[in-house]
């Protein structure tokens, strides 16, 4: 007998793809995660512009996450001009990016996936039954944005990064005056991890290769080594020997796997697996109360994961603005000599990677950047094909859900994974 | 209008970054309320319900960048009474349609690991240029305050009050320094609407564009002046090429900065 499960458009996902998988006397015959969202050049276009256009052009890759791509890119950028950036400036980008996780992450938990867990369609048909919670998610993202504007001018495609800092100290009145609501954050954020603690998550363990930034003396998010669960550390600049990607027919994204055809899992579980002992004392203290200990491997369970870095965020955010100076430098004057730089952030969803090449006026001569879900697709077709078999017997409508919740669970930026097709020009000799 | 009287809102994603959807649910203090007063009939991001249509108004973010897009949006066009482009990609291509200006370099020509793979158009259009739009909203991303401004208006039945003077007017009522006379730092703000609440100004770095060219940019004027304080040669054209590069009057502009430069 042959079925099968097929969902023409994902919905409470970013961007546009399609679920397809075909069962034959209940086998397995086929998994496609199709992404139809069209292919964008930006690697294409990023090459003869200046180097400080380079994060206005990568914001527009994702309007979720647009701090990750201007971090990656200034901090990439950085690297091929050898300038140090001193510690007011980064503790301001840690700022910048806690403000983009709370809010990303905000509006997964609450809006993509609590409705799977509620048997409901959208966070709007959720409200009516939970208000509370709904209006709690709301408030968070609402201040994880506001954050963000007080740094960036505006949550969207913020204006304030640059290569060598920022253009402009923000108001300190402004970021000052976000603390009450930070702090009510941090307790919303609690509540969260609670909350979510006692969902009913479908059951479901993977044997998950983990892949994050590791740095010893903090929860990594702007900077640090690449470190995998299977032990191996690797420098920023080494990922791109390690971790390769390839194109397949279904797909206008790539897909990533290690040198030794191994797929990974980034994101918010990988982090958490990776840099549990780097957690502040907020989040540690939470996932201590709902017994969480690493490693968690039910791919459902990245909301926890998720919830406890809102935690952390929010923790680490009160502390960056407690101790915020806006005073010295705030721009360093950039060199002119041509060069190669590479670096990783982590971006809500994952490992973001960029590297540029600059001539001595500033013009980018190549650019490649490696986007978090590009690395988790295979990973998303490899447990589907777990999946798949166990949920055969049931109804197509509840097999359907089943198959779509746990892609939703990856909070794949589908945008994002299409942005980077290997780009070689082909010219008639 | 759903079978409650409910005026139907359908939005759509095209070539695009999802910011100017994201706009949508970034509305936290009024998206509950919007949810009461109206049908969120077609919504992927936000809901997996989908109704079906005709719709009362359709908000479509993004460009026209593949063949099935290209027959997508006239779908939607049939189906929806009040067409909205939302956002720059929406209404004048937005930063995807650099690859219309692709010079010696042509994009369809890429060659990729396995080019059998994609299809893709050679071009990336806003939707007007494919379907009669009734609204067009730019921003990139657009002004969370506009978007209201039109399903408030549209649902009252009246004329949204959208904004049509320059960013350097805002700047002036901030009480900004002018970066372009102070610093000799290149910007647009003369020549482009306003929408961000001049912003970049505000940061003290020039102004790109975001909300597109001004309805009647005094370009004559404009062009010397950026030539003028150019720190590298194609500054000046770079800068028009940029989230609203394929709008007709930047289009224009740094197509005729371009060949002053070629003969120079």
């Amino acid at each position: 007998m042959s079925r099968s499960i097929h969902v023409p458009a994902l919905a409470r996902v970013e961007g546009e793809g399609a679920l397809h998988i075909a069962l034959k006397d209940g086998q397995v015959a086929e998994v496609r995660l199709d992404i139809y969202e069209p292919p964008r050049f930006f690697e294409g276009f990023l090459r003869g512009r200046h180097l400080q256009e380079v994060p206005d052009i990568t914001a527009r890759i994702c309007g979720i996450c647009p701090v990750a791509y201007q971090m990656s890119a200034v901090r990439a950028l950085e690297k091929a001009l050898h300038v140090d950036i001193p510690k007011p400036i980064r503790d301001l980008r840690v700022l910048f990016y806690c403000a983009e996780w709370i809010e990303s992450h905000a509006l997964h938990v609450y809006m993509l996936q609590a409705p799977d867990l509620f048997q409901q369609d959208s966070a709007l048909s959720l409200a009516k039954l939970a208000p509370e919670v709904v209006q709690r998610g709301l408030r968070m993202k609402k201040i994880g944005n506001a954050l963000l504007a007080a740094i960036g001018g505006r949550s969207i495609h913020p204006v304030s990064a640059c290569v060598g800092g920022f253009y402009r100290w923000p108001e300190e009145q402004r970021v000052r005056g976000l603390l009450p609501d930070l702090r009510w954050g941090l307790q919303a954020a609690v509540e969260t991890v609670r909350w979510a603690a006692g969902l009913d998550f479908p059951h479901m363990e993977g044997d998950y290769l983990f892949v994050a930034l590791h740095n010893p003396l903090e929860y990594a998010i702007l900077d640090g080594q690449v470190r995998s669960s299977d032990g191996k550390t690797l420098s920023e600049e080494a990922f791109e020997g390690d971790y390769l990607e390839q194109q397949v027919p279904h797909s206008n994204a790539l897909h990533s796997r290690t040198r030794q055809g191994q797929t990974y899992m980034v994101g918010p579980l990988a982090r958490l697996n990776i840099n549990f002992d780097q957690l502040g004392p907020a989040a540690r203290e939470a996932a201590r109360e709902i017994g969480l200990r690493p490693p968690l491997r039910n791919p459902y369970k990245a909301m926890l994961a998720r919830a406890l870095e809102m935690v952390e965020a929010f923790d680490r955010a009160i502390r960056l603005v407690e101790d915020y100076r806006p005073r010295g430098p705030i721009r360093l004057a950039l060199p002119a000599r041509p060069g190669e730089g590479a670096a990783a952030t982590e971006a809500p969803r994952g490992l973001l990677y960029h590297r540029y090449r600059v001539d001595e006026r500033g013009l980018i001569q190549e650019a490649r950047i490696v986007p978090p879900t590009a690395q988790n697709l295979a990973r998303i077709e490899a447990d589907l094909w777990e999946l798949a078999p166990r949920v055969v017997d049931l109804p197509l409508p509840q097999a359907t859900l089943a198959c779509e919740h746990l892609i939703r669970a990856y909070d794949p930026c589908i945008s994002c994974a299409t942005h980077f097709l290997k780009l070689r020009i082909h010219r008639e000799a | 209008m759903d079978s409650t009287g409910k005026p139907t809102i359908a939005v759509y994603k095209f070539t695009s970054c999802d910011g100017c959807q994201l706009s949508l649910l970034n509305m936290e203090d009024e998206l509950l309320s919007l949810a009461e007063r109206v049908e969120i009939a077609y919504f992927l991001e936000a809901t997996s319900r989908t109704l079906p249509g005709p719709y009362d108004i359709a908000l479509v973010e993004g460009s026209v960048s593949t063949p099935q897009e290209a027959e997508r949006i006239r779908q939607i066009r049939r189906e929806a009474r009040f067409l909205v482009s939302l956002g720059t990609c929406a209404t004048a291509g937005g930063i995807q349609a650099l690859r219309n200006f692709a010079d010696g370099e042509d994009y369809a020509q890429l060659v990729y690991p396995h080019p059998e793979y994609l299809k893709t158009l050679a071009t990336c259009t806003p939707m007007a240029e494919h379907v009669p739009v009734d609204l067009e909203l730019w921003g990139c991303p657009v002004n969370k305050g506009q978007v209201i401004e039109v399903l408030v208006a549209l649902l009252n039945g009246r004329r949204p009050n959208l904004p049509s003077h320059a960013v350097c007017l805002e700047c002036k009522r901030r009480g900004a320094i002018c970066v372009l006379v102070a610093e000799g730092v290149p910007c647009l703000g003369p020549i482009t609407r306003t929408g961000c609440g001049a912003l970049c100004p505000a940061f003290g770095r020039g102004c790109y564009g975001c909300f597109g060219p001004l309805p009647a940019p005094q370009m004559e004027a404009m062009l010397p002046v950026l030539q003028g304080v150019e720190r590298e040669p194609g500054e000046s054209a770079r800068l028009l090429r940029h989230v609203s590069g394929y709008a007709p009057a930047f289009a224009r502009a740094a197509q005729k900065l371009l060949q002053q430069e070629g003969k120079s």
